[in-house]
């Protein structure tokens, strides 16, 4: 593949391997805290995809100039839906966030440790 | 597990990846979601006509799309209730010993389960029984800065209309500050300047002052979270009443996120207890 | 032109951050690494012009949550096999 049209598209390459890093860390760590970071890795990737959509070529921040007679031109100013629906979704992200921990905290109270394994050894033995 | 880890993200990423070339150039403005003819362009180009608000995404966020920003802040008030619940323990009994400095001289007493407390004052400070900051040049800077970052917020919060900002940062951010009193002293210096009650009361009040503006539309005869009505109320035009509106819901949001922020660190650094932590 | 090497230099940088919090064998390390990616990835979205989305980005993601993570870590354990 050519090397310019992969940086055409970098932003997608980076959200399709931070998507399988936080992919690869739900499923296969061991470690409950190391799992919320994962959580938290895929979401993040996710944010970047939405946010990569809204990119126009040479395009401004969406706070529109204002004044008589200013007409706006879409195409100048970057899409300002994608932001809205990802801005809420980063702070529901942190309060899932604190949910997560909360859990870790209870279980480790619970088993005294965070490993997935132990965790389940220990259930099964009750 | 690890096997069948690397096999799932191997299968999606093949897909995803077969699938990267089929998306529009970074930037193009006529990909789909960018094309002519959608929303976001309304948008941008009636916003400030429709409310004065010159920030798209505030306009969008408080106004157009308010329903979704008043659901999220119950999300994110029934997480910190989720916190509360999981966590909160109301034993009366503390640690065994407790540790308390005497500021003069700088010597630590312990004092045993059983034994006479002394009174919390400038001259017995408690003290944590992990975590022993002895550090007046961290106390005192983050006391500096603490202000800065208040008034900063409620600018953040004020001046969301015109330029980045808006209810959700000015929030996270005066709950910072609090938390920032707590990480720097200890949690009970937190905990005097902002209680678990009032947390939670400042909490539930922020989502009650966006739910009722909704709810004060709809009895002055318009549609739920439609602020033009409130131009009667307030006797100024309808678009100005938008633009107010506006302002009075990122203060609930701001409220609520404030509280919620500072009640789930409560929570996660004493593990329920309240009474030492970070 | 130079706004995209920005772009992907940023964005190496955010995808060596999150190889590090997963790999790392501490977890506070991870919770730093973690608070690390989130301000490297508010940076990316301000050169994208999504002004609030960093903004909000850098008080929640970099500040609240770092802490958080680190409030929960120092209450369970530093200690992970992986």
């Amino acid at each position: 593949m050519d090397m310019a049209l992969i940086l055409a598209k970098a932003n997608y390459w980076g959200y399709v391997i931070l998507l399988l890093i936080g992919l690869y860390a739900l499923i296969s760590k061991n470690n409950l805290v190391k799992k919320i970071i994962g959580m938290v890795i895929f979401q993040t990737a996710v944010i970047l995809f939405y946010i990569t959509i809204a990119v126009k070529k040479g395009g401004n921040i969406p706070i529109t100039p204002h004044g008589k007679g200013y007409v706006v031109e879409a195409a100048n100013f970057m899409n300002p839906l994608p932001h809205v629906l990802m801005l809420t979704a980063i702070v529901v992200g942190v309060a899932t966030l604190g949910v997560a921990l909360a859990l870790a905290i209870k279980v480790y109270k619970q088993y005294g440790t965070l490993e997935e394994d132990e965790i389940n050894a220990m259930i099964r033995e009750q | 597990m690890k096997i069948l880890g690397w096999l799932t993200v191997l299968m999606c990423g093949a897909l995803l990846i077969f699938n990267v070339s089929e998306f529009p150039d970074m930037g193009d403005a006529n990909s789909p979601a960018n094309s002519k003819q959608n929303l976001s362009e309304y948008f941008l180009k009636k916003a400030y006509h429709d409310t004065k608000v010159p920030n798209v995404v505030t306009a969008v966020l408080a106004d157009y799309r308010g329903y979704d920003t008043m659901y999220e802040t119950a999300v994110i008030f029934s997480a910190g209730l989720a916190c509360f619940f999981l966590l909160r323990i109301f034993r009366k009994k503390g640690p065994k010993s407790r540790f308390y400095r005497h500021t003069p001289t700088g010597v630590t007493l312990r004092i045993d389960e059983g034994g006479k407390l002394p009174e919390e004052s400038d001259v017995f400070k408690r003290i944590d029984s992990i975590w022993i900051p002895h550090d007046n040049i961290v106390r005192i800077t983050c006391r500096l800065v603490v202000p800065f970052i208040q008034i900063f917020a409620l600018y953040v919060i004020a001046h969301g209309h015109y330029s980045p900002g808006g209810g959700f940062q000015g929030g996270v951010l005066l709950g910072a500050s609090i938390i920032l009193i707590a990480v720097s002293n200890n949690l009970r210096a937190g905990i005097q300047r902002m209680s678990e009650k009032g947390a939670a009361l400042m909490g539930s009040a922020g989502v009650l002052i966006y739910a009722g503006t909704a709810a004060l539309c709809l009895l002055l005869g318009s549609q739920f979270l439609n602020y033009n009505a409130l131009a009667k109320l307030l006797h100024i035009k309808p678009v100005v009443a938008r633009y107010n509106g506006i302002l009075i819901v990122e203060i609930g949001v701001a409220l609520a996120v404030m509280a919620v922020m500072v009640w789930i660190y409560y929570n996660l650094s004493s593990a329920g207890k309240h009474d030492e932590g970070l | 032109m130079e706004r995209e090497w920005i772009d992907v230099i940023t964005l190496a940088i955010v995808i060596v951050c999150a190889i590090g919090a997963i790999n790392v064998k501490d977890l506070l390390g991870a919770s730093i690494l973690l608070g690390a990616y989130s301000f490297l990835m508010c940076i990316l979205w301000a050169v994208m012009g999504a002004v609030d989305v960093a903004f909000t980005e850098a008080t929640v993601g970099a500040g609240v949550s770092t802490v958080f993570c680190v409030a929960a870590v120092f209450h369970t354990t530093r200690r992970t096999k992986d």
